[in-house]
C-alpha cells in the first residue's frame, strides 16, 4: 500500500513536471508575446503543481530524499508518467493538441481527486483544479482557433490530433497501482473521468469542424516507467546541472 | 502580542506586486507562539508562484529585525487561497496602481469555457475593455485592453 502510494504520487507528480519542462522549452519562442506568456504561465503552474507533489514523494521515501533529489536525481525508468506530456512540442498547433487532450483529462482528474481520502492529494487537487481550469479553456479555445480557422491551419490540427492520438488511451488504463488505490478511497476511477474526457473532447472537436480519431491501437508503459526515446532527451536538459553540480545553490 | 506581529507582516510587501503588503494578499493564515518559536503560516497564491520562498525569507527578516529571534515560517496549502481573501483595503490599493482588482467570487463558473468578464478599466473606469489574454505578466493576472481610452492593462484574476 505504502509502495503504491509513492508510485500513484509519483505518477501525478512526473505528468506535471515533464509537462511543465516541455511547455517550458517554447518560453522565448511563442507566435507572439501573449502567448508565449500564457504557455510559461502554464508552465510555471505546472511545475509550483509538480513541486507539491515531489515533496509529498520526498516525504513519503524518507531519509535524505528531497523535492530536488526526486526531480534530478531519477533516471527515465523511475519516471511514471504518462506518454503524452514527454512527446515533442512540435508546432504551435501540435503543442496545442497536447495540451488540449492532456488539460481535458487533468481537469476531470483532479475534479475527481477532490474527494481523495488522502490529505495530501486532496489538498494538491484544491490548489491545482483551480489553475488547471484557466489551461483547459485557454487550450480549448486554441482548438477551435485553429480547426476552425483557415485550410492551412485545419489542416494541420487535425493531423496533430490524429498522430496523438494513440498516445491517449494509457490516460485512462487502470493497472494494479490505480485498482488498490480507487479500494482504499484515494485514488481516481478513470473509467468515469473517461466519459467526461469523451464528452467534452467531442464537443470542443465539433465546434472546430475536426473529425474524431478512430480508436484503433493505444500506446502504454509509460506509467510503469516504459518511456519513448524523447524522455531521455528531456530528463538530460532537465537534470544534466544539478548533477554536475549536485552540492550547487542558486 | 499577536497584534503586534501583525503590525509588523503589514510592512512586509509582496514581491511581484509592492504596492500591496503579505497581509493585504491576505496569504498570511495563522500567527501562533509554540513554546519558544513564533511560528507564522503562509499559503501559496498560485502553486507555481516564483515569490513564495522571497515573501518567506521576508516575513522572517521582518521578524528578526524586530527581535523574534525563533520565528518559523510554515507552508500550508489547506484551505487554498483564493482571491476572496485580498483585503478591500489591497483591492483599493491595486486599482489605484493601475492593476484591475479580482471582481465578484472565487467560484468563477465562466471560466470553462464561458464568456471573459467584462472588467473595469483601472484608468478611466470604462467596463468597455476586452480580454487579451488570460495569462498575463505573471501568474495571478491576465491581460485586458481598455477599448474606451486604448490601454492595455493588467487584471488580477479571480482564483
Ligand atoms: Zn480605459
Amino acid at each position: 500500500m505504502k509502495e503504491q502510494l509513492l508510485e500513484y504520487t509519483l505518477r501525478l507528480g512526473d505528468n506535471a513536471l515533464i509537462l511543465g519542462q516541455r511547455l517550458g522549452e517554447w518560453c522565448g519562442h511563442g507566435p507572439i508575446l501573449e502567448q508565449d506568456i500564457a504557455l510559461s504561465n502554464m508552465a510555471l503552474d505546472q511545475l509550483g503543481q509538480a513541486r507539491m507533489l515531489m515533496q509529498y514523494a520526498a516525504e513519503q521515501k524518507g531519509g535524505d530524499y528531497t523535492e530536488d533529489k526526486m526531480a534530478f536525481f531519477r533516471d527515465v525508468t523511475e519516471y511514471h508518467n504518462c506518454l503524452l506530456v514527454e512527446l515533442e512540442n512540435g508546432d504551435w498547433g501540435r503543442t496545442m493538441a497536447r495540451q488540449f487532450l492532456f488539460d481535458t483529462y487533468n481537469y476531470y482528474f483532479y475534479t475527481a481527486l477532490l474527494s481523495s481520502a488522502d490529505e495530501r492529494l486532496k489538498e494538491v487537487a484544491h490548489k491545482a483544479i483551480k489553475e488547471v481550469a484557466y489551461h483547459a479553456q485557454w487550450s480549448a479555445e486554441w482548438i477551435i482557433r485553429l480547426g476552425d480557422g483557415t485550410e492551412e491551419s485545419h489542416r494541420r490540427i487535425q493531423e496533430s490530433m490524429d498522430d496523438l492520438w494513440e498516445w491517449t488511451g494509457e490516460l485512462f488504463t487502470m493497472d494494479d497501482v490505480d485498482k488498490l488505490m480507487i479500494e482504499a478511497g484515494i485514488g481516481v476511477d478513470l473509467s468515469r473521468v473517461k466519459e467526461q474526457w469523451d464528452q467534452k473532447v467531442d464537443q470542443i472537436l465539433e465546434l472546430a469542424t475536426l473529425k474524431r480519431p478512430s480508436d484503433d491501437w493505444f500506446q502504454s508503459g509509460g506509467k510503469q516507467g516504459e518511456h519513448s526515446e524523447y524522455l531521455g532527451f528531456v530528463l538530460a536538459e532537465m537534470q544534466h546541472l544539478p548533477r554536475m553540480h549536485p552540492e550547487a545553490e542558486w | 502580542m499577536s497584534d503586534a506581529v501583525w503590525e509588523i507582516l503589514k510592512k512586509v510587501s509582496d514581491p511581484e506586486i509592492p504596492v500591496l503588503t503579505v497581509v493585504d494578499m491576505g496569504v498570511v493564515r495563522k500567527i501562533e507562539q509554540e513554546a519558544e518559536t513564533l511560528v507564522v503560516s503562509i499559503t501559496p497564491t498560485y502553486s507555481g508562484c516564483p515569490a513564495m520562498d522571497e515573501i518567506e525569507s521576508n516575513i522572517r527578516w521582518a521578524l528578526e529585525e524586530n527581535g523574534y529571534t525563533s520565528v518559523e515560517v510554515k507552508l500550508i496549502l489547506s484551505p487554498p487561497w483564493t482571491t476572496d481573501w485580498m483585503t478591500d483595503e489591497g483591492k483599493a490599493k491595486l486599482q489605484e496602481y493601475g492593476i484591475a482588482p479580482p471582481e465578484g467570487s472565487s467560484a468563477d463558473k465562466s471560466v470553462l469555457f464561458g464568456e471573459a468578464k467584462k472588467v473595469m478599466c483601472p484608468r478611466c473606469k470604462s467596463r468597455n475593455t476586452k480580454l487579451v489574454s488570460q495569462f498575463g505578466s505573471t501568474a495571478c493576472k491576465a491581460l485586458y485592453k481598455c477599448d474606451e481610452c486604448q490601454e492595455p492593462f493588467d487584471y488580477f484574476k479571480c482564483l
